[in-house]
């Protein structure tokens, strides 16, 4: 994700002349090209990011399109109230990326974790709230948010994200899809932890004959209500949530609320995979830890088995 | 507890057999941030083994000195430092990099890693955190002092400014920073990023005892901290100047090594260099 990133923010720069890169002294020779086409529109704000957040509040107040780029936990938590004044006060047009969330950074521990950032972007009025399950999306999503008015957080991986998008035909901010078509279980998920459904799905089938459907919910603020009423008349038994994030302000509590308003029936039944309520020191890789966290292919395999 | 004295020879080998511990690791567990390990090992040979009041078998016992690793990223060089003294088994550093393990590329929270005061590895967290445990013994009436690690491109940092004018209006004679002053950050040249220098100058200006010292010189290390112990009004800062990836010709103030994982050439080159084989 990140080196689509680069690409296309590096092809948008070059058509338009009002982008600004802001990026927290990360990437090295990452932005290289972005530099060689627009280099006084490239800036290192160092690692200082809670000034980078409103600097870019003041670009945007300046009619730029500044774009803030650093590792996720630095570019949320750590300037909260800069992107809360700054940038969703003055619905300032700014575009934030956190690279390395969820668990990408697995082994750089605690601090490098973001397993809160939906929530606390999400918590922002006026934010837009993005968590693209691959490349692929993740490049329509940037397009579309740089064309828009008002600030847009989107949280994106590292590197190597199978593409999960490429037969959707209409990839935009506020809609959902379905990846997979099927009839008796909904699995709703966000960002790149959608492959490990995919995996346990596509195990499942040899075993079981139990039909089950896949959805993005990648938008995750504006969410696509009209998909979700479709969703709910399609009389799906259970709604599995799945997410690289904790249950509070993530999907799957905002989708358990919506239920409880809209599902008029009551009798659609949810379960809610995320990361647990604390901090997390036994380390290890991305793969090793959604293991121990039970959110990872083999748990939803057994989940999907017992229900 | 008294300190002993340790010559120079001695506190050089230490540190020779520490880069060379270090080196291995990375090396057979692909840690990063080499670089920014080997530039501060003389500063941390020099704490551990001639100046902070420890005790490695009560590693929590309340007088003890506090050490703040406030560039979180260098915690594979402090692995080696605390094994080394003995807080733990040096076998417990085989695990380093692996699933499950606590030692990887940060220093977790105290309670986990015997020695570790506080988690680090979000630059500018470190400092501030010293600064508390040093206005902490001023409460408390406690002889404990502190010290913290930085590095100059976490002098970025709003946080580290912040704090350093709080350190001076609360005149923290107990608190001892030293910055190990590599000239690189993670993407350039840290007087390039940010108009950093002049630093002895900004901090001084910060009222703080400032000295700027060779980072890998042992005589100017001991030297500075004495003064900084001399003087009881302001907090110390000691600008160390040192080489990023200090020890290794190919590593030395080439900033690649601030990710960059030695494969098995690059590991053997280094053992010959370090004179090991
Ligand atoms: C708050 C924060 N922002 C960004 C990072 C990512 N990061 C890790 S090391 C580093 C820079 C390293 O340069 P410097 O601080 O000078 O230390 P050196 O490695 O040169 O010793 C950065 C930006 C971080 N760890 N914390």
């Amino acid at each position: 994700m990140r080196t689509l990133f680069q690409k296309k923010i590096t092809a948008l720069a070059k058509k338009r002349d009002d982008i600004v890169l802001l990026s927290g002294d990360i990437g090295n020779k990452m932005f290289d090209d972005f530099k060689q086409i627009a280099p006084e529109r490239f800036i290192n704000c160092g690692i200082a990011e809670a000034s980078m957040m409103s600097v870019a509040g003041g670009l945007a107040l300046s009619g730029l399109r500044p774009v803030v780029y650093t590792i996720t936990p630095f570019v949320t938590a750590r300037c909260f109230e800069q992107a809360k004044i700054s940038v969703g006060y003055h619905e300032a047009n700014v575009v934030i990326i956190g690279t390395g969330s969820g668990l990408s950074y697995a082994e750089l521990g605690a601090t490098h974790h973001s397993l809160d950032d939906i929530s606390i972007m999400g918590s922002i009025p006026n934010m837009r709230v993005l968590a693209p399950c691959d490349p692929n999306q993740l490049g329509f999503y940037l397009d579309e948010a740089l064309n828009l008015n008002g600030p847009t957080y989107i949280r994106i991986g590292k590197k190597g994200e199978p593409i999960i998008t490429s037969e959707i035909s209409e990839i935009r901010i506020g809609k959902s899809n379905i990846i997979k078509e099927g009839n008796d279980i909904l699995i709703l998920g966000i960002g790149p932890i959608i492959n490990e459904a995919l995996l346990a799905v596509e195990k499942l089938k040899s075993v079981s004959q139990k039909s089950i459907a896949i959805a993005e919910m990648s938008s995750i603020k504006p969410m696509d209500e009209i998909f979700l009423k479709e969703m709910v008349k399609r009389n799906f038994k259970t709604w599995i949530t799945l997410e690289e994030h904790g249950f509070v302000g993530g999907m799957g509590i905002r989708i358990n609320n919506w239920l409880f308003k809209n599902d008029a029936s009551k009798t659609i039944k949810t379960i809610n995979l995320n990361t647990p309520d604390q901090f997390i020191h036994t380390l290890g890789k991305q793969n090793f830890l959604r293991k121990e966290l039970n959110i990872d292919e083999s748990f939803i395999y057994n989940k999907l088995l017992s229900l | 507890m008294s300190v002993e004295i340790i010559k120079n020879e001695q506190l050089s080998k230490i540190s020779k057999y520490l880069r060379y511990k270090t080196i291995k690791t990375s090396h057979e567990a692909s840690i990063p941030h080499l670089g920014s390990c080997l530039s501060c090992v003389e500063i941390l040979v020099y704490l551990y083994w001639s100046e902070l009041n420890l005790d490695p078998l009560k590693s929590s016992f309340e007088d003890r000195d506090r050490f703040i690793l406030s560039k979180g990223h260098g915690a594979p060089i402090l692995f080696q430092v605390l094994a080394e003294r003995n807080f733990f088994d040096s076998d417990l550093l085989k695990t380093a990099g692996e699933n499950g393990s606590y030692f990887h590329e940060h220093p977790p929270k105290p309670g986990y890693i015997p020695g570790i005061e506080a988690a680090t590895g979000s630059l500018g967290h470190g400092f501030p955190i010293a600064l508390g445990m040093a206005l902490g013994a001023k409460i408390n009436n406690k002889s404990y002092r502190t010290y913290a690690l930085l590095s100059d491109g976490e002098c970025n940092e709003g946080t580290i400014w912040e704090s350093a004018m709080l350190a001076a209006s609360n005149s923290l004679f107990n608190l001892t920073v030293l910055i190990d002053f590599n000239k690189w950050q993670a993407t350039g040249r840290s007087k390039e990023i940010m108009a950093l220098e002049p630093l002895l100058d900004k901090w001084k200006s910060f009222g703080w005892h400032s000295q700027e010292i060779d980072g890998h010189n042992f005589n100017e290390i001991r030297n500075s901290l004495i003064n900084a112990k001399k003087n009881e009004q302001q907090p110390s800062v000691i600008i160390a100047n040192t080489v990023k990836g200090k020890g290794i010709s190919f590593m030395e103030d080439n900033n690649n090594w601030h990710y960059r994982i030695p494969n098995k050439n690059e590991f053997s080159e280094a053992l010959k260099e370090l004179e090991i084989i």
